[in-house]
């Protein structure tokens, strides 16, 4: 009796073992995975490290043809298009998710249509945007958006040049675009987070909506949507296809937002497969190495904000 | 009875700034609302006119040659989405399941984190990894290094959402197997799997969607063709390449070839989000906003 209980434990153990021990090999696979990333990427940016240094970071010069390798032009593309696409999507993401979780509360059926068309929004992929962006967004922001921003504000340095369409202003409207669906997603969990405790005592004291949104909950909320909002700036940089499209892909360092431009990401596109020398395959690597940086910062500090405030003492740092 | 006055000119100018603020906040949604409206409508305008059955069995002509199709890409997209699925679910799932199982441990924080950090990773440097582990070896572009790429996309969602469905399985269910003597491995694998199946066909099927859109990744690892392919080791065509590679050429009838392949994309999506929908009613809503 005593053995078969102990023969039948061991089994049970040995199964437990086993299941364990696969499903964990999965989970250390995703942190190899990340690892192995950055090691390969820097490898292989080895010779272009060596080569140019710190001096990568800071040269403004792009020409493959006599081996000059800077990358601040795109470096500038990938952070203005990026901050304009948060300047624009931001208030407009924190608006429907005030809708969301605030007005909308006792209307599901308003609120679930609305999150149903919010989510088919992240859903489009990217080269759709890119293509409505060329054939619609492009003619429209060069023929009625910009013509006006020029003509009645060209003498703001931000609008000096004259409108061509494929330039950073339209490629942070797209990107504002696509980051929409992910601030708003991620801001109405948060804000759908907040006790409602918070929100009786401030309509206690007879405020108006209005009040209790941005003196309950928004401050409550606050670090969660910072997080949200970081999130957003992490897609948006590290977002390809769209901006490709309709950038104008011509490296400058413009204080203009309608002069054509270039980022990280679509310079990869463009010139990765086209590499004519071991240097230049090794700097276009380190691109890939700055944009795998960038993430990976963005990204830690993100998840970081938004893991505190949904997912409480699980996680703390 | 006092009545008090708080500040800020009492309660008509605390009214107005509700009503415009509320007015602001509808204004919002109606911005945020209006691309989808665009999009899909001038993907349905300008796509409806190049699709016919042709257009989905025969490859592309050279420009100016009509009659044209996308059979090559269909079929490349389909060869590359199934691999990558074949590779991504095991260690999604796995992983997922560890995530729910074990949340306790170290690796769970780590892994759990590590996967939310590369769910949002720019899916370009996938593809640089990709080209260097895969691509620089071989010598070509192929099929195989494209579905490598995509399964790299496609595990964090199912990982994410695995997690997630399996968390909600109630602790009940778990209880009454475990009271009848049956081992955990068990547990896990006939009880708990069982109950949360729909939130692991939901996450397979979103990976799916996402997969098949994704572009940039399969630039650097399965590049173009326009046959179709007869190995997994050359270079091969899929949808969303040729709606960037038409899209961006100077010619028209290039140009329609790409709206009616992004019909056909933007269909794909509609469909398996509103199957997404049926499969598992409002129950996951939260946790589809966190991919």
């Amino acid at each position: 009796m005593a053995n078969l209980s102990k023969s039948s434990r061991r089994a049970r153990s040995r199964g437990d073992v086993v299941l364990r021990s696969l499903v964990a090999t999965a989970a250390i696979g995703i942190v190899a995975l990340l690892l192995v990333l950055g090691a390969e990427l820097v490898n292989n940016s080895g010779l272009s490290l060596t080569t140019y240094g710190l001096g990568f970071l800071t040269g403004t010069v792009w020409d493959p043809v006599h081996l000059v390798f800077g990358a601040l032009p795109f470096i500038y593309g990938t952070l203005l298009t990026s901050g304009l696409a948060l300047l624009i999507g931001l208030p407009i993401s924190l608006g429907v998710a005030i809708f969301l979780s605030e007005k909308a509360r006792n209307r599901r059926g308003m609120g679930s249509l609305l999150g149903a068309l919010v989510e088919l929004l992240a859903a489009v992929p990217s080269v759709i945007y890119g293509l409505w962006g060329l054939f619609f967004l492009v003619p429209v922001m060069k023929n009625y958006v910009e013509p006006p921003l020029h003509s009645y504000m060209g003498f703001l340095p931000i609008f000096g040049t004259t409108p061509i369409g494929t330039d950073f202003l339209t490629a942070g409207v797209i990107l504002a675009i696509m980051i929409i669906p992910t601030v708003t997603a991620v801001s109405r969990d948060i804000l759908n987070a907040v006790p409602n405790s918070q929100r009786e005592a401030m309509y206690s004291l007879g405020a108006t909506d209005w009040e209790v949104t941005r003196k309950a909950v928004l401050p409550y909320a606050r670090s969660g949507i910072f997080g949200a909002t970081i999130l957003g700036l992490g897609r948006a940089v590290g977002e390809t296809m769209a901006v490709t499209m309709v950038i104008g892909n011509a490296p400058s360092i413009s204080a203009s937002l309608l002069s054509e431009g270039y980022t990280l990401t679509s310079l990869i596109v463009n010139q990765f497969n086209e590499t004519t020398s071991s240097l230049y395959a090794s700097a276009m690597v380190e691109i890939g190495l700055i944009l795998f940086a960038l993430a990976l910062a963005i990204n830690f500090f993100a998840r970081v904000l938004v893991w505190r405030m949904t997912r409480g003492a699980r996680f703390r740092i | 009875m006092t009545t008090y006055r708080l500040r800020k000119g009492g309660s008509t100018w605390r009214r107005y700034v509700d009503r415009i603020m509320t007015g602001l906040i509808l204004l919002a949604v109606a911005i945020a609302v209006i691309p989808l409206i665009l999009i899909v409508g001038d993907v349905a305008y300008q796509g409806i006119p190049a699709i016919n059955l042709g257009f989905l069995t025969s490859l592309p002509t050279p420009p100016g040659t009509p009659g044209g199709g996308i059979a090559n890409a269909i079929v490349g997209s389909a060869l590359m989405v199934g691999l990558a699925t074949l590779i991504a679910v095991p260690i999604g799932v796995g992983a997922g399941i560890y995530f729910s199982e074990w949340p306790e441990s170290r690796l769970s924080l780590v892994s759990s984190f590590t996967n939310d950090v590369l769910a949002e990773f720019p899916t370009i440097t996938l593809g640089i990894f990709v080209y260097i582990i895969i691509v620089a070896p071989t010598r070509t572009f192929s099929a195989l290094a494209g579905a490598a790429a995509l399964a790299i996309v496609m595990v964090p969602i199912i990982a994410r959402t695995t997690e997630e469905s399996l968390k909600i399985v109630p602790v009940s269910l778990r209880e009454a197997s475990m009271a009848l003597g049956i081992p955990r491995w068990k547990t896990v694998l006939k009880v708990v799997i069982s109950t949360g199946r729909a939130g692991l066909a939901t996450g397979i099927l979103l990976s799916v969607a996402r997969a098949a859109g994704e572009t940039a990744p399969l630039i650097l690892t399965a590049l173009y063709s326009n046959y179709i392919p007869k190995s997994l080791l050359q270079p091969t065509g899929s949808i969303p390449y040729l709606i960037y590679y038409y899209g961006s050429s100077p010619f028209t009838d290039w140009i329609t070839t790409a709206w009616g392949a992004a019909l056909l994309l933007v269909a794909f999506m509609l469909v398996l989000n509103l199957s997404v929908k049926l499969l598992i009613g409002r129950k996951f809503a939260g946790v589809r906003a966190e991919i």
